[in-house]
């Protein structure tokens, strides 16, 4: 039963907007990192050599795509600790408020904070990069929305397991940041050392970089079923495990 | 009187340590029922486990005629609770966490500004929950317990940290619930609070019932000793003091005694035996009993220690 879903997450929206920083560090700082390189880069490279506009053009958006989705799942797994620790989780739960009620909540905060950097990153990008009229944004958005849904229930195993809510950030960073090395956003996964490559393989970042750099370069969503699968198992397996050690308090 | 909890048998285990053990009580409709005992001794296991929100390793227990395990959901939509030391969304507004609480339950909620009103908060539905002071939480948290009119309220250590101020005036509210026929199951250590608050009690210590009664029951049958003390200079007092039947000590400091027995009538041979003897007092005084004694003579030490 979904009873009181669309209030608690309206309301995780505007005390999430409350915070210091909320707004601004969530959505205000990544758009500007990514136009403050747009500028830099594109300033010194004009008129771009052929590697430069292809980082430009494909390894920037992914790039910055991916930030925003794992910083959305950092700030998930802080949260989730700070209620936890605060007593909040628990008196939500002396409610008829459903345990998983309260979780779906904070996911659909996220994925809305997620859309609203992206699409403010997009209008504001407009200006300095002129492939977004090739890029099949809305695929795109659909792309990292799936992606960022999976990642989170990464995160959620996370906030099951850390212990307090001062642990929550540095270990949600220790296990999310060496995913993202080794994902192929910055060297082709294929051209990895063989080890890292297998490590690769079953890392799940791995497979929505894949599916974000294939939808943005125009593939069509045929040629990426299996990344969408790998991350609705990873999604399934998360979910589970996390539902099975999650402490309320 | 229909009993609306009934607990049987409980125990409760974290690991090694038992919280609660053979634990058996009945709160009936309209009661105010307070489970008392010092800080760990078992008494919010024994709540959370009525309200659904822990599993007891053994015992049965029935809140409204619902298994709180099993029909948890089905529960909560009829009871109202507030946590001890719980906390809210630091930046939730007042009365945002009222509208939220108000949309969680099938009944139709009460009116939550009317409840903030009656509460005093009125002034504070537009503040943060992190800039209310510790008596406007709890307050606010009686509104949230309040909010779907729920036929049983449980309160965990309410006034714990509070002014003595604040915490007359969420005595006044908590008879206010009673006024209204509702059942309130509430915890204290505080044992002025159980004894100007509770219709009954029970004392729990090391995770079991000692004795439950209503206040005044608890002090007749545990202790009974009576004190007066007064003041006279009349030299053949002393020795008629210690003819009273029923009188154990007469202690004798700077003119002014103190007579310790046993008994309702110890107070009225007293008096009788000052006017029969025609003994002229400046000062007269009885020392009651309270539950304070009680807890002391049951366990041995001090509720505090």
């Amino acid at each position: 039963m979904m009873r009181g879903l669309w209030k608690l997450t309206w309301i995780e929206i505007k005390i999430f907007l409350r915070e210091p920083l909320g707004a601004f560090g969530t959505i205000g700082f990544p758009v500007l990192v990514f136009l403050l390189l747009g500028r830099v880069a594109g300033r010194r490279l004009a008129p771009p050599p052929l590697a430069a506009s292809s980082f430009i053009l494909v390894t920037l958006p992914v790039l910055a795509s991916v930030l925003i989705a794992v910083s959305a799942v950092l700030s998930l797994v802080t949260i989730i600790s700070i209620y936890r620790e605060g007593g909040i989780l628990k008196r939500l739960r002396a409610t008829p408020l459903r345990p998983h009620t309260i979780l779906t909540a904070h996911v659909i905060v996220k994925l809305i904070l997620t859309a609203a950097t992206l699409a403010v990153m997009v209008l504001a990008g407009k200006r300095y990069y002129p492939v977004d009229v090739h890029a099949p944004l809305f695929s795109f958005m659909l792309a990292l929305l799936i992606s960022t849904w999976s990642i989170l229930s990464i995160g959620f195993l996370i906030a099951s397991i850390v212990p307090t809510a001062r642990f929550a950030q540095p270990i949600g960073a220790i296990i999310l940041y060496p995913m993202i090395a080794v994902s192929g956003l910055f060297v082709r996964v294929d051209s990895l050392p063989p080890v890292l490559h297998a490590v690769a393989r079953v890392l799940p970042l791995s497979y929505a970089v894949a599916l974000l750099q294939g939808i943005w370069n125009g593939d069509a969503w045929s040629s990426h079923v299996g990344d969408v699968a790998a991350l609705a198992v990873l999604f399934a397996v998360c979910t589970a495990l996390a539902t099975r050690v999650f402490r309320w308090e | 009187m229909r009993p609306v909890i009934q607990v049987s048998g409980v125990r409760k285990t974290y690991g090694k340590t038992v919280a609660v053990d053979e634990v058996s009580f009945e709160v009936n409709e309209g009661e105010i029922f307070g489970l008392i005992g010092p800080n760990g001794a078992g008494k919010t296991t024994t709540m959370e486990c009525i309200e659904g929100l822990r599993t007891p390793d053994q015992g049965t227990i029935s809140v409204l005629g619902l298994d709180p395990f099993r029909h948890v959901y089905k529960l909560q939509d009829r009871i109202g609770v507030q946590l001890q030391q719980a906390q809210l969304q630091k930046r939730i507004k007042v009365w945002e966490a009222v509208d939220l609480w108000a949309s969680l339950y099938q009944k139709k909620a009460i009116d939550g500004e009317h409840l903030l009103e009656q509460l005093g908060l009125a002034d504070k539905r537009g503040a943060w929950f992190m800039n209310l002071s510790g008596g406007q939480k709890q307050r606010l948290f009686i509104a949230l317990a309040l909010i779907n009119d729920p036929e049983v309220v449980f309160l965990d250590e309410l006034t714990t940290g509070l002014d003595p101020q604040s915490r007359r005036a969420i005595w006044d509210l908590v008879r206010g619930i009673r006024a209204r026929g509702k059942t309130v199951f509430l915890t204290t250590h505080l044992m002025e609070e159980a004894e100007r608050l509770c219709d009954r009690v029970a004392i729990i210590e090391h995770g079991r019932i000692i004795d439950i009664d209503r206040p005044e029951q608890l002090v007749d049958r545990h202790c009974p000793e009576r004190t007066v003390i007064l003041a006279t200079d009349d030299p053949i007092a002393e020795d008629r003091f210690r003819a009273i039947p029923g009188v154990e000590a007469v202690i004798l400091t700077d003119l002014r005694f103190t007579i310790r027995g046993r008994g309702d009538d110890l107070v009225t041979e007293l008096i009788r035996c000052l006017s029969e003897n025609r003994i002229r007092v400046t000062d007269f005084r009885t020392i009651l009993p309270n539950l304070e004694d009680v807890f002391l003579k049951l366990t041995g030490h001090s509720i505090r220690e």
